[in-house]
Parts: C-alpha cells; sequence; structure tokens
C-alpha cells in the first residue's frame, strides 16, 4: 500500500541492532522535524512544535524499532549455527522457517528432522535448534538473525515479518509529518521485545506530559470453540488497551481517545485487558510519572515471519491520532480525576 | 588496619582469599566494605559510602575535560537469613540466588550476637523411606544447628540475623583457586589490580570505581550507584560460566581463556569494540559472551539509568557458580585487570566517537 | 479507629482506578496536614511541616497503598457472561464462588464453566462472571470495567476479617498516626499510593518526584502462624511487625534500629519479620533515584490476598504507638 510501511517493514533489526530502521527514519523524518538525536541506547528522538514559553503541553509518541528475532550463539564446523531468541518466540513455530544472519544477510532454514526420526510429541525448545547455513560463511557469534519472510498483499491484507512494530513507526513517521499544536516528540525506542529497555530511558530524557505508546498488537480472531475474547480483530479499528501486563493505561487519556473516535465516526475496539505489554510499561513510571495509554492496530500471528493486518486500521489509527493530538490529546490533561 | 596491608597482600591469590573469607551477604555488607576500603584507600583520591552501602572511588584523570568512567563490581555474596527460632534450631531463608542442592551438610557462619559456627543439618538417609531418599532436599527439610540450646540459642541469635557459607579460599592445581563468594570477589580484585596498574600510568578520564552493594537481590545498589555517579561511560566487572558438565556449552566459556567481553543488546557496540581492540594491540587473550538479552549483571541497570549510559561488560569465567566450591584461574583475573586498566587509558576525549551511527 | 477500619475497607478501590478510595481518605485528612494534592499516577500526597525547626529533621515519606486486588472483565459473551482476569497479586484458586462488586454497584458471581468440580480448583479460564444479566446487551458492565472481592466486614473480639485489610488497615494506621501526631521535627509526606498490588508502581514515581530522605511503608505482613504455614516468627497479635527482608527488599539497618529501639522505649511490643514472598512500596522507593533509606512496619494479617483476611487490632494500634513515637523524636545521627 505505501512504500514506507513497505520499506520499514523490509527492514531488519533486533532488539540492539535497530541502526537500518533508524536509518530509514531519519532520511524520512529528518525535513519535517526541528531537532532529531540518537540517544547511547540509539533511541532516534525527533521533535517538533510547540513554543518556548513555559506550559507547553509536551507530547511523546514512541514506537519500538525492534522485531522479534535471534541472536548466533555460536558456528560449528558442520555449517550449522546455535541460536537463542531475542524476545518472545514461540519455539513451536520455529522448525523449518527460513532466516537471515548478521549484517551481510547470510540465509538460513532452521532444521526439522526428517518425519520419520522426530521424537513424539515434544516441543523442542529453540536451545536444541540448530540453522543451516549450507557452511556459508561471514558468521560471527552475536549476529542478528530475522525471519525472512515478503512484504505483500493478501486479498485485501497485508502481510509481513515485522509489523511489531513497523506499523507502529510507520504511524508515528505520519504524524511527525503533520502539525499540531502542541510540542510533538516522536520517540522511535530500542529494545521493546527484551524488556521495553529504550522507551524508559527516552521518557526520562523527554520529560513529556502525557505519552502515547503506537503498537502493532495481538489479533486472536480464530474460531473459537467458546465465547471468549478474540484479544483484538482485524477490521474493527485502532485497539485501545486499558491494562495489560505492563500498565494500567491512565483512565483519561482511554476517555479521550475513545470519545473523540467516537466523535469522528472511527471504529476502535478495546484489547482484551491482561494481555502482553508495550513501552507504556517503563514509560509511565519515568521520574514523577507519566500519564500513558497504547493505542494499536490489531495483527494476526505477531511474533512469526508472516503477520496479517488490515490497512484500513493502519489508516484509522493515524487519523484517531491526528483528530485526537489536534483536539484533547494536544491540551494540558485536566487536573482533576474523575470516574468515567 | 590499612598499616597492616603488607606488600605480599597486593599478590592476586592473597587478595582474592582474603576478601572470599570475608563474609558480606547482601543487605550486611559492612565487613567486606571495610575490608575493601582498606584496600581502595590508597589507590583513589576520594572515597566514600552511599546511602545504599556502595563504596564508591574516586581516581581522578589528567585530561580536562572531565569525562567519568565507572566501573562496577558488586562486593555482596548469596547467603542465608534467620527466619524462626525452632526448638533450638534455626529455620532460614535464602538471600539471593542459593543452589539448594549444595547446601546440606555445608558449614555456614550465623552471624548473631557474635559470630558461631552451625552447619546445614537434615534428617540421616538411614531413617528415610526409599521414596523420601530419592528426592532432593526442600528448603522446608533442613536446619541450621549451632550446637546451642533453645535458651542460649535465643540470647545469641534473632530473625533477621545474616548466615554467611563457612569455607576457606584455597590454591588447586594449575593456577586454579576455589572458595565462596568468587562471585563477584573475583571481580572486586580485577577492579583493585586494575587501579594499581593505573597508579603509573596517565589517563584523560576520571575514574569512579564503584564497589556495589545488593546485586545478588536485584542489582539494587548498581541502580543508584549509577543514578548518583551519573557517568559518561559504564563498565560492569562480574563473573561468568566456565565449561564443566551441565554447563550450557552455548553459555560457558573455557577456564582460563581470559576475560569474557560482553556482545549483545546490553552493550553499546563502540565501547566493546574498544575493549575487543585494546585486548588484541596488548595481546590479552579473551573471549565473547553472547548476550541475547538480561545480561543479569550490573550492566543491566547501569544502561538504561537516566537517560542511558554507554555500558560494557568484563566477566571472569568460574566453575561451580553460586556454590560453595566455586573455582577460578587466577591468570584470568591478571588479564581482566590488565584489559580494564588499558581500555581505561585508551577511552576517547571526544564522546562523538562512541556515538552509535557515526557518519564515516 | 476500629470504625475508621471498617469504613476504608468498604470503599470501592481497585489498583488503577482509586478514586473513590482517595476521596474517603481525603475527608479524614481534612485538618491534620498543611497541604494535599493529586500526583500524575493518582497518589494522594499529604504533607505536613515541621513543629519546630530541629537540625534532625528529615523529610521522611510515609507510604500505605490505596489500592486493592480485583478482576477486570476481558470480553462478556452472547448470554452476558463476563470473562476476567485478574490483577497480579491475586491467588487464582481462592476465587471461584466468590463474590464481586463492580463500581456501578453490580454484583458478580464467580461461576465455573461445567458441572461443580470435586478436587479441582479452577483457574481462570474456565471461571466467569455471573453479573445477573441474559444477554451482552443487557450486561451493566463492559470490557475493561474492574471488579474488587467483598464479604461483610466482621470482628470476633480484637480479631478484625475483611477482604482488603491489605492495605486498608495501614492506610488507617497512617490517618491516625497523623492524627496523634502532636509535633515532630519532620516533614511528614503521607503518601497514599496507587498501583502498589500491580508492582508498586504509584510508590516508585511518587519516591522520585518527593525525593525524601527516609522511606517507611506501611503494610501488611504475611504470618507463621496457622497449620503448616511457610516458617516465620511473625504471629497475629505479638504487636506490630518491623521489617528485616522481604522478597525486594532489606531494610536499611539505621532505619530498622531507630524503630526497634522506639519499640523498646516505649514498651510497645513488636516482631521481626523476614517475609520471603511478597514486598512494599518501600522497596520501590529504596532505590529511587540515588536511593533512600528504607524501613517497613508491618501489621500481621494471615492469608493475605484472600478474600477473607485477618488482623489484629491490637496490631494496628501498636504500629501507630510505635509510628507516633518514633516521629515526635528526633532520627538518630
Amino acid at each position: 500500500m505505501n512504500e514506507l510501511l513497505e520499506k520499514l517493514s523490509r527492514a531488519r533489526g533486533v532488539a540492539g541492532h535497530e541502526g537500518e530502521v533508524r536509518a530509514i527514519l531519519r532520511e524520512e523524518l529528518a525535513a519535517h522535524v526541528e531537532a532529531l538525536t540518537v540517544d547511547s541506547i540509539g533511541n532516534l528522538i525527533m521533535r517538533k512544535g510547540g513554543s518556548s514559553a513555559e506550559g507547553t503541553h509536551r507530547v511523546m509518541l514512541a514506537a519500538h524499532m525492534d522485531e522479534v528475532g535471534g541472536m548466533v550463539m555460536r558456528t560449528n564446523t558442520d555449517g550449522t549455527v546455535k541460536f537463542r531468541s531475542v524476545g518472545g518466540l514461540d519455539p513451536r513455530i520455529l522448525p523449518g522457517k527460513r532466516v537471515r544472519i548478521g549484517a551481510q544477510s547470510v540465509p538460513g532454514v532452521i532444521m526439522r528432522a526428517p518425519h520419520a526420526a522426530r521424537s513424539g510429541k515434544r516441543v523442542v525448545p529453540t536451545s536444541d535448534l540448530l540453522i543451516d547455513t549450507g557452511g556459508a560463511g561471514g558468521i560471527e557469534p552475536g549476529d542478528m538473525i530475522t525471519f525472512e519472510s515478503e512484504y505483500e498483499e493478501y486479498g485485501r491484507l497485508l502481510k509481513a515479518k515485522s509489523f511489531d512494530d513497523r506499523v507502529g513507526c510507520y504511524i508515528l513517521a505520519e504524524l511527525m509529518k503533520g502539525d499540531f499544536p502542541c510540542e510533538l516528540v516522536g520517540a522511535f525506542t530500542v529494545q521493546e521485545e527484551i524488556g521495553l529497555r529504550g522507551a524508559g530511558v527516552a521518557a526520562y530524557a523527554v520529560e513529556p506530559d502525557v505519552a502515547v505508546a503506537l503498537e502493532g498488537t495481538v489479533a486472536d480472531d480464530l474460531p473459537k470453540q467458546d465465547d471468549v475474547s478474540p484479544t483484538t480483530e482485524l477490521g474493527k479499528g485502532p485497539s485501545i488497551s486499558v491494562m495489560d501486563r505492563s500498565a494500567h493505561a491512565d483512565r483519561r487519556l482511554v476517555r479521550i481517545l475513545t470519545e473523540t473516535a467516537t466523535a469522528h465516526d472511527i471504529p476502535w475496539q478495546f484489547k482484551q485487558p491482561g494481555v502482553g505489554g508495550t513501552d507504556v510499561g517503563t514509560i509511565h513510571l519515568a521520574r514523577g510519572g507519566v500519564p500513558a495509554v497504547a493505542v494499536a492496530v490489531p495483527c494476526r500471528y505477531i511474533h512469526t515471519p508472516a503477520a496479517l493486518m488490515d490497512p484500513a486500521d493502519v489508516n484509522r489509527t493515524i487519523e484517531l491520532m491526528s483528530k485526537a493530538l489536534s483536539g484533547p490529546l494536544g491540551r494540558p490533561l485536566e487536573a482533576e480525576w474523575s470516574e468515567a | 588496619m590499612k598499616s597492616e596491608i603488607k606488600a605480599h597482600e597486593t599478590d592476586t591469590f592473597s587478595l582474592l582469599k582474603e576478601l572470599s573469607e570475608t563474609p558480606g551477604v547482601s543487605g550486611q555488607e559492612d565487613r567486606i566494605r571495610a575490608r575493601v576500603s582498606d584496600h581502595l584507600a590508597p589507590l583513589v583520591d576520594e572515597l566514600q559510602t552511599d546511602t545504599l552501602g556502595n563504596l564508591t572511588g574516586l581516581k581522578r584523570g589528567h585530561s580536562s575535560s572531565a569525562r567519568r568512567v565507572m566501573l562496577a563490581a558488586h562486593m555482596d555474596e548469596i547467603g542465608l537469613i534467620v527466619t524462626r527460632l525452632e526448638k533450638g534450631f534455626l529455620r532460614f531463608a535464602p538471600v539471593g540466588g542459593v543452589d539448594l542442592g549444595a547446601l546440606p551438610a555445608q558449614e555456614v557462619t550465623v552471624h548473631g550476637r557474635s559470630d558461631l559456627p552451625g552447619l546445614i543439618a537434615s534428617r540421616p538417609p538411614h531413617v528415610l523411606s526409599m521414596e523420601e531418599r530419592e528426592k532432593p532436599f526442600a528448603q522446608v527439610d533442613l536446619f541450621i544447628d549451632v550446637g546451642l540450646a533453645a535458651d542460649r540459642l535465643a540470647e545469641q541469635v534473632s530473625v533477621g540475623d545474616f548466615i554467611s557459607i563457612r569455607r576457606s579460599a584455597d590454591s588447586l592445581g594449575n593456577g586454579h583457586a576455589t572458595g565462596k563468594a568468587f562471585d563477584n570477589r573475583v571481580s572486586v580484585v580485577v577492579l583493585l589490580q586494575a587501579l594499581r596498574i593505573l597508579q603509573g600510568r596517565s589517563h584523560g578520564w576520571e575514574v569512579v570505581a564503584a564497589v556495589t552493594v545488593q546485586e545478588e537481590i536485584g542489582l539494587r545498589g548498581a541502580k543508584t550507584a549509577t543514578f548518583h555517579v551519573a557517568p559518561d561511560v559504564g563498565i560492569a566487572l562480574d563473573v561468568t560460566y566456565a565449561e564443566q558438565p551441565g554447563a550450557s556449552p552455548d553459555e560457558a566459556l573455557p577456564m582460563g581463556s581470559g576475560p569474557a567481553i560482553g556482545l549483545g543488546p546490553n552493550m553499546h557496540p563502540a565501547l566493546r569494540r574498544l575493549l575487543v581492540d585494546t585486548a588484541e594491540r596488548e595481546e590479552i587473550p579473551y573471549t565473547n559472551e553472547v548476550l541475547p538479552g538480561n545480561s543479569g549483571t550490573d550492566a543491566w541497570a547501569m544502561q538504561v539509568s537516566q537517560s542511558g549510559i554507554p555500558t560494557a561488560l568484563i566477566s571472569v569465567p568460574i566453575r561451580n557458580m553460586h556454590t560453595p566450591a566455586e573455582t577460578v584461574a587466577l591468570k584470568d583475573i591478571d588479564r581482566s585487570a590488565r584489559l580494564l586498566a588499558e581500555t581505561i587509558c585508551e577511552l576517547p576525549d571526544d564522546l562523538s566517537t562512541l556515538a552509535l551511527d557515526r557518519e564515516s | 479507629m476500629r470504625a475508621l477500619i471498617e469504613e476504608l475497607c468498604s470503599v470501592f478501590g481497585p489498583s488503577g482506578q482509586e478514586e473513590r478510595i482517595r476521596e474517603a481518605i481525603v475527608d479524614h485528612l481534612d485538618g491534620l496536614v498543611d497541604e494535599m494534592r493529586t500526583d500524575r499516577l493518582g497518589n494522594l500526597i499529604a504533607v505536613k511541616r515541621p513543629s519546630a525547626s530541629g537540625e534532625r529533621g528529615k523529610r521522611i515519606m510515609l507510604a500505605a497503598h490505596m489500592d486493592e486486588i480485583g478482576v477486570m472483565v476481558t470480553h462478556v459473551d452472547a448470554q452476558g457472561f463476563c470473562r476476567f482476569t485478574t490483577f497480579v497479586g491475586v491467588l487464582k484458586n481462592t476465587l471461584w464462588a466468590r463474590r464481586a462488586l463492580f463500581a456501578v454497584g453490580v454484583d458478580g458471581a464467580l461461576g465455573r464453566a461445567g458441572p461443580p468440580p470435586a478436587r479441582e480448583r479452577p483457574t481462570p479460564q474456565k471461571l466467569f462472571l455471573d453479573v445477573g444479566a441474559d444477554s451482552k446487551e443487557d450486561a451493566r458492565v463492559q470490557v475493561g470495567d474492574t471488579a474488587v472481592f467483598r464479604s461483610s466486614f466482621g470482628a470476633v473480639g480484637d480479631r478484625l476479617f475483611a477482604a482488603n485489610l491489605d492495605d486498608r488497615i495501614g492506610c488507617a494506621v497512617l490517618i491516625e498516626t497523623l492524627r496523634e501526631l502532636e509535633s515532630s521535627p519532620h516533614e511528614i509526606l503521607a503518601v497514599f499510593t496507587a498501583q502498589e498490588e500491580v508492582g508498586a508502581r504509584g510508590a516508585t514515581t511518587a519516591g522520585y518526584g518527593l525525593d525524601p530522605e527516609i522511606i517507611l511503608a506501611i503494610d501488611v505482613t504475611a504470618t507463621g502462624d496457622f497449620p503448616q504455614a511457610t516458617p516465620m516468627e511473625v504471629a497475629l497479635g505479638k504487636g506490630v511487625a518491623i521489617k528485616v527482608m522481604d522478597r525486594r527488599m532489606i531494610a536499611h539497618p539505621k532505619v530498622r534500629g531507630w524503630l526497634e529501639d522506639t519499640a523498646q522505649a516505649f514498651d510497645i511490643p513488636y516482631q521481626l519479620e523476614v517475609l520471603e514472598f511478597g514486598s512494599t512500596d518501600a522497596s520501590a522507593v529504596q532505590v529511587s533515584r540515588a536511593g533512600v533509606p528504607a524501613g517497613t512496619v508491618s501489621i500481621p494479617c494471615r492469608y493475605v490476598h484472600t478474600p477473607s483476611q485477618v488482623a489484629d487490632y491490637n496490631d494496628a494500634l501498636g504500629a501507630v504507638r510505635l509510628l507516633v513515637n518514633a516521629l515526635s523524636g528526633e532520627y538518630p545521627s
């Protein structure tokens, strides 16, 4: 659908190796922002708007640049590679997958014994899996491993390896091109998948008044026996988090977003509470606290080589955030708490 | 105390033996802090103890840039704590990641009103059923016996008293040593020996030697020390797994293979490169320790302090970690100290040479 | 203070939704403090300035958490049954057949999929809330709504029974301490914290914002005084507990010594506490900025994090006496 989204989704970058994504974003946005820095851990932080006067309302939007993947632990003389996951990978989806290794993007396959030799029903842990490179050289311990998967259209949907969270990076990039009545800080963060590491550092430096994490999140809308939550559903608009493992959202911000969506006829959904975590987890605890919330595009099969999402949800998320930033999100929060 | 430290005690084994045998369970580091302080004081220009008990020594640099590198080695060791007095015996809980499997029949020191020798007591196999014998001991099966009657015990020991492992440090063959608390007294020795090397050298940067507390219960000392010191660069010193039966071959490094330089997202790539280049130039043998996520060391806390600190990690491989039988190759301690000292001398005045995505 | 404990236990206040309990506490602080404010995460901060400017006066943060454990609705099905998720500290095997209460006043009975179990203790995957609705449209609750556990407040002699003594009894102790504290050389920063049960989040930001010189948490602790309890010295009715260590923190020896010396000087019965599971707000503030000397005044409480918690009123009174006497004097040099 879009050249930037495609470029971001194709880029390779697990935690600690976000340079390629950072370079794309820097090039795309340098002309649109007033200041741009890279900090010591690798966060790319951009600012625009707001006056230098006291009391300017500073909104930080965060999207993480890293994707789940692996790291080479050691190479064997027979051309195989031992690896470990970087971020949460389900070992059951790994056997038989195609990967790319290191800065040279050396291809390899995750080995799977022929079916006659498989030992029953046991899940093989990642530490027992090997990658076969056919003996290609140029692989060093510490090299990153990413899934190999095309960015392409699947019917009305889009497919790629890393919508978590390149779709968030894309949305944030589009928002940084706009003009809003607040000081807008875009934080493209690192190391989210290994513990929300970059976002806390960024929030400490930025000292925002409020923050929104932009994410690609779990959709579990496959058919199910029981009438239970789909977590989120594709095609039903941006998902808003009330609570997950990492944070309780600021209820005032939840209300701003849901009311903005409703007022502009943008469909929206609550994400199933209690599932997953986002950069909000460290952002909201920075310094004296930051009111924060996560808004996400529903994605099926995140943390696999092939995630699917609905481009309509991406556009609606951009629309919701633009409307909110032009409206109540762009203004200081009411001082008083009140019950929704 | 200070005057009693003789020249021969600066040799690596003597220093390790002295520090290993000094108790310092996480949360009660006063004795080990006093010992380390004696050794650190002559090597730095200023010395202070902060709120949580971290010992920080400042050695001034020779350039006007006032750049600051923080070295962090934790001085605390895993141990036990008294939870209850029961019929003349003590119930206890672990402080830090104690390996329960190495405790039964181990001698300990109970730090009560005075130091009391004791041992970890369990029922003899002779009186247990076959089924009971096949299960490892659980914490609830174990007591500490200090040989005192219940009333005397209550006078001497209280709930909340700390307990350390009672074990001397000694030499093994082939330049190896064994003892308790090598995690992380080995690195405290690395730190001291590196500072000793720096005495005769010119280094531009200020060096803050932080000997931290409460690492084993969640990197708590390093967190506050790093905030306080606010360094430009941080280097953590710790131990890692050496090869042995049962250790994962992916994570273990050969004994005696030199300092292990951390590699992974916890490490700043340019700072890591400086360590590697220094090792190669100085012909110091080293290995790479691949850490795909949490390094489990003070480096993990340092990296995300305030607005972020470029961080690196140097580890010494040891065997039998978190047991009373830790072993180390002494030459790795000396090599780590050299690597650390030489790297400090190489730290660039211009911080932008450490920036990510540097145009080049 | 008994009536105060009972009143606070009756107020709705799950983690992240502390508006009502905060308002209830504000009402009781009227006239007791010099300044009150609510911070960005919803902590209620009440400041009592030193009555005399002594050289040894400290900025002392006292933290009691307002929030209580609960459940949150994740899905309302076609028949109006609600699936839910639990907050971090909830003991999942204590849920079935309990009663929960929503902010809007709706009751929820915790039902279980399938016939009543003989032995199994069902996990949340098998449980749902029956909120008295016959369809999704009929249900008066929606995804994201929170419910707390409720059982009637009870008392047998000095033993108090409630679903949320953790930590409303601590809030009551803190209010009562402010009431009885006539003069203090210290600046008292009384913080009724939010979101303790999900990881001391309120205390983390309040600790950074206030930058105190000492932190004391006031919270409940487990006991070792019932059949097959984890071995632990603390027992109900034997006095306030002074913490040595818990899962996340070791109390600063000087703070602990200050509390112990005060208890001994004023003949306040106390017990030393080593808690193997759980922690308090003090652990978060201890590592704030460059570090804060930390201690905890604990009220022994059986069956913490279940809907049936039991404490002894005298231990709470002892906690007040300990705090008032400690804060009236100077911090040891």
